[in-house]
């Protein structure tokens, strides 16, 4: 009876697949040196971001797409896609009054709260659409604070020393072809510093909408976090519906200095696709941070329940002595969605701790895959790594897949894994159908069950917005 | 109450192969009543349980099940128990992650929808709980634990007649829900069933043992041997099942 359950609660409508009609200053689609300059030049670039994009450009001509995950999608053609397209204002907004109202329309039906009334939310947003942020809410009270969040583009204009400072210092555009394209042609995302001593007074956001057809989105955030200080940061995402895939390959850099802590919260609610698997965003990420003080603290937490196929592994250098990494993730496919998601934690300091908890759900004809890697250098005296994957099968036509890379190199280190699969049983159903539960609801209930610890690390507001999608995400997956 | 006429079930194994496992039940259960079923394993007692709860996988061939009237057989588990039906399992199931407490405020309150009535609020709600709680002598903490996860069998067991007198049944069907119990957990769970017991509610225990039975004291005991109901008496039928067995009634006792 599972199965038939199951197949009912996977095909919900996807909500935010609507189309804004809006007049947008948009690229020739393909890339080349000249696309390069011509972003740089449309953000009034200094000269150190030309000649690094530059450089980025020159180093993923040599670089071919990576093959090792477990994902199967058609090539994609780099020179069909558009690499800028911003919606048309004259200058740079200084207000929400001068954002187009369409823009500001867009997000309402999203649900993002822009409007500083908003405020009862105590949330501060940046939002992307398409290749640029359009508005950033709350700037003077966190001013007062002394922390900066802004757009990377107004960051570059602003606080070019820090950009320079730390602009690919985590993530090298020598790290992968999506982080060297994505180093070459990004062109906004979101700026993070928070000064010494300073906890953030509230959570920050950043909201990414790809509207635009054949466009691919390329951000980058950067978050440093000085000596001690706190900050807790969240980033939503949704794309129209639309029959051909797009490229989303977002760059994200972490640097949390002494006693420092960052706690990084992802709902990765891009297009997924039909039930058939036609279109959806490919989604193609490199997210990580790097411990760079003593007694520093980095956690991921991320919800990934969207995009048709998904690559990403948000992973810690535990480079401080005693840092602490954390990655809590759900990531769930259902139709023909495939995920290749896990985490690398790379300890370097000693006494450094991490933990992975990493849950998958898996309908439909998806293919979840957890792929984690836990490094341990010579250096490392009494690392510790304690990993848990689970993974959750609704159906007999879907697959979950462990791959975990273990690398130990000092033998004080301590690691464990456990791993473990298993189906929503048939006696699980049936007693909460006999209690009179209704096979949607039942269902709903055990998976949300299932993802409870990881929904625990999600900020308040989040946690509710992330059990509401799981369900939505699910509904129609049981028959 | 309920009644059961003719009843055949059977399921299919891996290989495909039909096993007919109840041939032809004819069972009536009249308001206020206890009935306990007894038989030896293998005989089709838990079998008939789960069908009348709804569960799939059993071929039903033939005969009605019908529940105050109204033919059931059809009918959604979901609906069964909307209808005041409710199964205690033998083996209850753990759901990790779900609040023992939330889980039984949603059960009670798809109920009370159904019967048009407001759910109760999280106050009244807790006031309930905590009252019924203590008649079956379960810790309040379990209360604030995932469903059945980590308790004990005794702890499950009491767990399942929680839930009855909260949910308030009118044909509550008892499978083996003594077993695994210590004496003190027995007259526990036993005090509970009592509760549960009134002129308009109707009780069917499956058991294999008469002591249960000392505790709650049952209007009819029946022997379900080889799927077929094959003698129905007084209370008394079931001491002489204790004291002499199966073998009397011309059963072979090895029967698994």
């Amino acid at each position: 009876m599972t199965n038939q359950y199951v197949k009912e609660l996977v095909n919900k409508n996807y909500e935010h697949g609507f189309v804004t009609t809006i007049d947008s200053d948009t690229f020739e689609p393909g890339l080349s040196e000249a696309v390069v300059r011509a972003i740089s030049k449309r953000k009034n670039e200094p000269d150190f971001m030309l000649q690094w994009r530059l450089k980025a450009y020159q180093h993923w001509l040599t670089l071919s797409p990576p093959e090792w995950a477990h994902l199967t999608y058609p090539a994609i053609d780099y020179q069909k896609m558009i690499y800028y397209s911003a919606p048309k204002v004259k200058k740079g907004p200084n207000s929400l009054d001068e954002v187009d109202p369409k823009l500001l329309e867009t997000y309402k039906k999203l649900g993002i709260p822009l409007h500083e009334q908003g405020r009862l939310a105590g949330v501060a947003v940046d939002a992307v659409f398409d290749s640029v942020s359009v508005a950033t809410t709350f700037k003077a009270k966190l001013g007062e604070a002394g922390v900066i969040f802004s757009s990377f583009s107004e960051a570059v204009q602003t606080h070019p020393e820090l950009v320079e400072k730390y602009l690919g210092t985590v993530v090298s555009f020598r790290d992968n072809f999506f982080a060297a394209l994505n180093a070459a042609v990004f062109s906004d995302g979101s700026f993070v510093y928070i000064p010494r001593a300073v906890r953030c007074p509230m959570e920050l956001s950043t909201y990414f909408r790809i509207n635009a057809a054949n466009t691919g989105q390329f951000e980058r955030t950067l978050i440093i976090a000085d000596d001690q200080s706190y900050v807790s940061y969240l980033e939503g995402c949704t794309a129209p519906m639309r029959d051909e895939n797009q490229l989303h390959a977002a760059v994200v850099e972490l640097i949390a200095m002494d006693n420092a802590e960052i706690k990084y919260s992802t709902v990765q609610n891009w297009y997924p696709g039909d039930a058939e698997g036609r279109g959806g965003i490919f989604n193609f990420v490199t997210k990580r941070g790097q411990c760079r003080g003593k007694k520093s603290k980095i956690s991921w937490t991320q919800i990934e329940t969207g995009s048709a196929i998904t690559w990403k592994y948000p992973s810690v250098i535990l480079k401080g002595d005693e840092s602490v990494g954390e990655f809590y993730s759900v990531a769930l496919t259902n139709n023909h969605q495939q995920a290749d998601t896990g985490t690398k934690m790379i300890h370097i300091g000693k006494n450094t701790r991490s933990t992975i908890l990493s849950k998958g759900i898996s309908a439909g004809f998806g293919q979840n895959t957890y792929r984690g890697l836990v490094r341990v250098l010579p250096q490392a005296d009494n690392a510790r790594n304690h990993t848990q994957c689970e993974s959750l099968l609704l159906g007999p036509t879907c697959g979950a897949h462990t791959v975990p890379y273990i690398e130990v190199k000092n033998c004080t280190a301590q690691i464990e894994h456990e791993a473990t699969t298993s189906k929503i049983g048939d006696d699980q159903l049936f007693y909460c159908l006999s209690r009179g539960f209704s096979k949607e609801n039942a269902i709903a209930m055990i998976v949300n069950g299932f993802c409870k610890r990881i929904f625990n690390e999600l900020p308040m507001e989040f946690a509710v917005e992330a059990q509401k999608l799981l369900e939505v995400s699910l509904e129609g997956s049981v028959g | 109450m309920l009644v059961i006429k003719n009843l055949h079930v059977s399921v299919r194994d891996k290989k495909q192969d039909v096993k007919t496992i109840l041939q032809g039940i004819n069972l009536t259960i009249k308001a206020g009543e206890v009935h306990a079923i007894m038989g030896p394993n293998g005989s089709g007692k838990s079998t008939l349980a789960n069908v009348l709860a709804g569960r799939e996988g059993y071929d039903i061939t033939q005969g009605e099940i019908l529940l105050n009237g109204e033919n059931i057989i059809e009918m959604l588990p979901e609906m069964r128990a909307a209808k005041g039906l409710f199964l205690a399992f033998q083996y209850p199931v753990e759901i990790p992650g779900v609040n023992n407490m939330y889980f039984l405020k949603a059960a009670l309150n798809s109920l009370r929808k159904h019967h048009d009535l407001p759910p109760l609020d999280a106050m009244d709600f807790l006031k309930l709980a905590k009252k019924k709680i203590k008649e079956v002598g379960m810790d309040e903490q379990l209360l604030s634990r995932a469903v059945n996860e980590g308790f004990s069998g005794g702890e499950k067991k009491r767990n399942e007649i929680f839930q009855m007198l909260m949910l308030e049944p009118t044909l509550a069907i008892l499978d083996e829900i003594d077993s695994g119990l210590d004496i003190d957990a027995l007259q526990k769970v036993a005090a509970g069933i009592n509760l549960l017991r009134r002129p308009d509610r109707s009780i069917v225990m499956v058991t294999h043992y008469q002591r249960l039975l000392n505790e709650v004291v049952p209007d009819v005991v029946h022997v379900m041997v080889n799927g077929k109901i094959i003698k129905s008496g007084g209370k008394e039928l079931a001491f002489e099942l204790e004291e002499k067995g199966y073998g009397w009634l011309g059963v072979d006792e090895n029967i698994t």
